[in-house]
């Protein structure tokens, strides 16, 4: 290039390497916090989830079995015997027969008890757990109240602590879903929007480099999931007092791996797409099955043995997994290696991708 | 032409073409040359090719076929160092809503290796009372100074503004043309794309009609407008008007060309006080009725006219 002097004597700024990127970086961020549905999906929307349904499926203290006896001759004598037996965890109600069959077809009670002389005929259903442990308590009861003494002696301590309950399953995979979408919409939504307004094409009219656009973008990602982390986890400490087993700094790891890896998941899905619907789409489209198969809100071994094996080979699968096993069992990355591998995996995959289709107008 | 051979070339194109889709010839075989400080304009209809020709070469499109230098350079080789050098401001760009001007134009400031200063180019497009305010808040005519400043942030060497003032007030307009202007007296090369003919007329030096991808006439405006045959025009209606009347008014003395559009008939004369009197005689002598008669300089309006039989801003 020939070095012409330029036309007149201007005041210049001489910028170096990183300028470019460190703007392009703080542009990202200042759009993103000065956006409040971000802010809310982000930050509030995790935690909102997290409590409601941390509420909803809080480990209750256990709930009184209801019986029902058809009143027969010596009903009142079962009745007796099941109160003596078992006071504290079973209501007992006396009602006619059609009526009591009536109100345990409805679920109205757990279990009937039809008293045929001295013998009793349960009637439940095998389908229903707390029918099953309404007999199974009921007829302990009985026993224990008739004079029967256990053959093996027995006792039993509580164990309900921190760990095995609900809310510590929830919580990691509320990040690993968060982790998703907003990488997803993140990133997808923002480049269909500025290649829709021509921003991209402008930006590609300016000396930028692609590659540093494309890493400030990526990098707010990871700042604000850092953020999120720090917020979804702490909540869980301080709301539900859940323990974290595992290192930040391997939680942290893979937060990073899973933002990057669904970061390039949403480049490759905006990488063409000219229209805002047409990307939006898309990503549901791709997120759909991770939502329902990728063991957010229960765990994925519930489908049956032979599509598990497909279902591990999902990203977000591998990332719930990984969270969960550091979080909840303390487990080290290397004994990660497989999820950590897969999100690998898929992340380079649809960077190589989506760099080759990226259309920059 | 104003400009002598040891001038600078600063774009050159030859023979440019561009097929989309291998269907529609946007551009058919176009050729320019953009000297030193020049304001060079391409004027024409919309779908004429001005977009496609200027994004060519601004580097943003691929050319079917044909040469296009930059500084001397192509960009194929040399892309990195003509971005350094050009500022561009597309038709139509939306900047991020939610950034101040400040900020969009430290964001544009940061890809050049040498910027200008912020503050002395918001101040240049007199935005300092916009400074802080947010992109989105900005009205129509602040948004596209805004887009030409970040363009000069990057202290371009040649400035492209594809369409600059479409959709303006008036006001807004001038203020672009000032800027315009400000930028080619320190010794800027400006190419524009306008379909406003007096835009071209008072802004640039030379002008290249561009209809159906091609370039139909070239010069400056003067020589473009002498090229139709007069430096006036003669506007009139007849009532009733007279069928295939243009072979007579070309007998009339002074006259350069003739054009019948919408009732209205359009001479080109070089002297309308012989043309007039004129052909105030003939209406007499034919008892036609004038029921319209006008005068007024010759315009790039008319020259496009003249060559296409169609107005500049027909669809």
């Amino acid at each position: 290039m020939t070095t012409e002097p330029t036309t007149t004597a201007r005041p210049i700024v001489v910028h170096g390497r990183w300028t470019g990127y460190r703007m392009l970086l703080l542009a990202r961020l200042r759009e993103l916090f000065r956006e409040p549905e971000v802010i809310f999906w982000i930050f509030l929307f995790p935690i909102l989830l997290a409590l409601g349904l941390g509420v909803a499926f809080r480990n209750k203290p256990p709930e009184a079995t209801r019986v029902v006896i058809a009143v027969q001759p010596g009903s009142e004598h079962i009745a007796e015997l099941l109160r003596r037996g078992d006071a504290k965890s079973l209501k007992v109600e006396l009602q006619p027969p059609a009526q009591a069959a009536q109100n345990f077809r409805l679920g109205k009670f757990d279990l009937e008890l039809l008293p045929q002389g001295d013998a009793v005929e349960y009637v439940y259903d095998p389908a229903r757990p707390e029918s099953v442990l309404a007999r199974s308590i009921a007829d302990s009861a009985l026993q224990t109240a008739a004079g029967s003494r256990p053959a093996v002696a027995t006792t039993s301590r509580v164990n309900s602590e921190p760990g095995s309950r609900y809310i510590d399953f929830l919580i990691p995979g509320l990040l690993g879903m968060n982790l998703m979408g907003s990488g997803m919409w993140g990133i997808g939504f923002a480049l269909v929007e500025m290649r829709q307004r021509k921003l991209l094409k402008r930006y590609v009219a300016t000396p930028m480099r692609r590659g540093d656009f494309l890493l400030a973008l990526a990098s707010s990602r990871l700042i604000l999931m850092i953020v999120e982390l720090i917020l979804v986890l702490g909540f869980g400490i301080f709301a539900f007092h859940m323990k974290v087993l595992g290192s930040w700094a391997a939680i942290a790891l893979v937060t990073c791996l899973g933002a990057l890896t669904f970061a390039a998941l949403g480049l490759l899905t905006a990488s063409r797409a000219q229209k805002i619907e047409t990307a939006s789409g898309i990503m549901n489209v791709v997120m759909m099955p991770m939502w329902i198969f990728s063991g957010i809100f229960f765990s994925y071994e519930r489908f049956p043995a032979a599509v598990i094996p497909v279902i591990r080979l999902l990203p977000l699968t591998a990332l719930n997994d990984a969270l969960r096993a550091i979080i909840l069992e303390g487990s080290s990355l290397a004994s990660q290696a497989a999820p950590l591998a897969v999100l690998t995996v898929w992340g380079a995959l649809c960077f190589f991708f989506a760099v080759r289709f990226f259309r920059w107008t | 032409m104003a400009f002598t051979m040891q001038e600078q070339v600063v774009v050159r194109c030859r023979d440019l073409r561009k097929t989309y889709e291998g269907k529609v010839e946007a551009v058919r075989g176009l050729d320019l040359t953009i000297y030193a400080g020049q304001c060079y304009g391409l004027l024409g209809p919309n779908g004429a090719g001005k977009t496609t020709t200027i994004e060519i070469l601004e580097g943003l499109l691929a050319a079917t076929s044909g040469t296009v230098e930059i500084l001397g350079h192509t960009w194929r080789d040399h892309a990195p160092q003509l971005r350094e050098s050009i500022g561009v401001s597309l038709q139509e760009t939306r900047l991020a809503e939610k950034l101040t001007v400040r900020e969009t134009l430290e964001l544009f400031g940061g890809f050049y290796h040498h910027a200008r200063p912020v503050a002395d180019v918001i101040e240049e497009l007199s935005l300092t009372e916009k400074a802080d305010a947010w992109v989105g808040k900005l009205s129509g005519g602040q948004k596209q100074r805004l887009a030409i400043a970040t363009a000069l942030v990057g202290n371009p060497r040649i400035l492209f503004l594809d369409e600059p003032t479409t959709g303006l007030d008036p006001q807004s307009r001038r203020q672009v043309w000032d800027i315009v202007r400000r930028f080619q007296s320190e010794g800027g090369t400006v190419l524009l794309t306008t379909h406003y003919m007096d835009e071209a007329e008072r802004l640039c030096d030379y002008i290249s009609i561009v209809d159906h991808g091609q370039v139909i006439a070239a010069g400056t405006p003067p020589e473009l407008i002498s090229g139709v045959g007069g430096q006036h025009c003669v506007e009139f209606a007849l009532d009733p008007a007279p069928p295939n009347a243009s072979d007579l008014w070309r007998t009339l003395p002074g006259v350069g060309s003739a054009q019948a559009n919408d009732g209205i008939t359009t001479l080109t004369v070089e002297e309308p006080h012989r043309t007039i009197p004129a052909l105030l005689a003939l209406v007499e002598q034919n008892h036609w009725r004038l029921s319209q008669l006008t005068t007024r300089q010759s315009s790039l309006e008319d020259v496009f006219v003249h060559l296409t039989g169609r107005h500049l801003r027909e669809e």
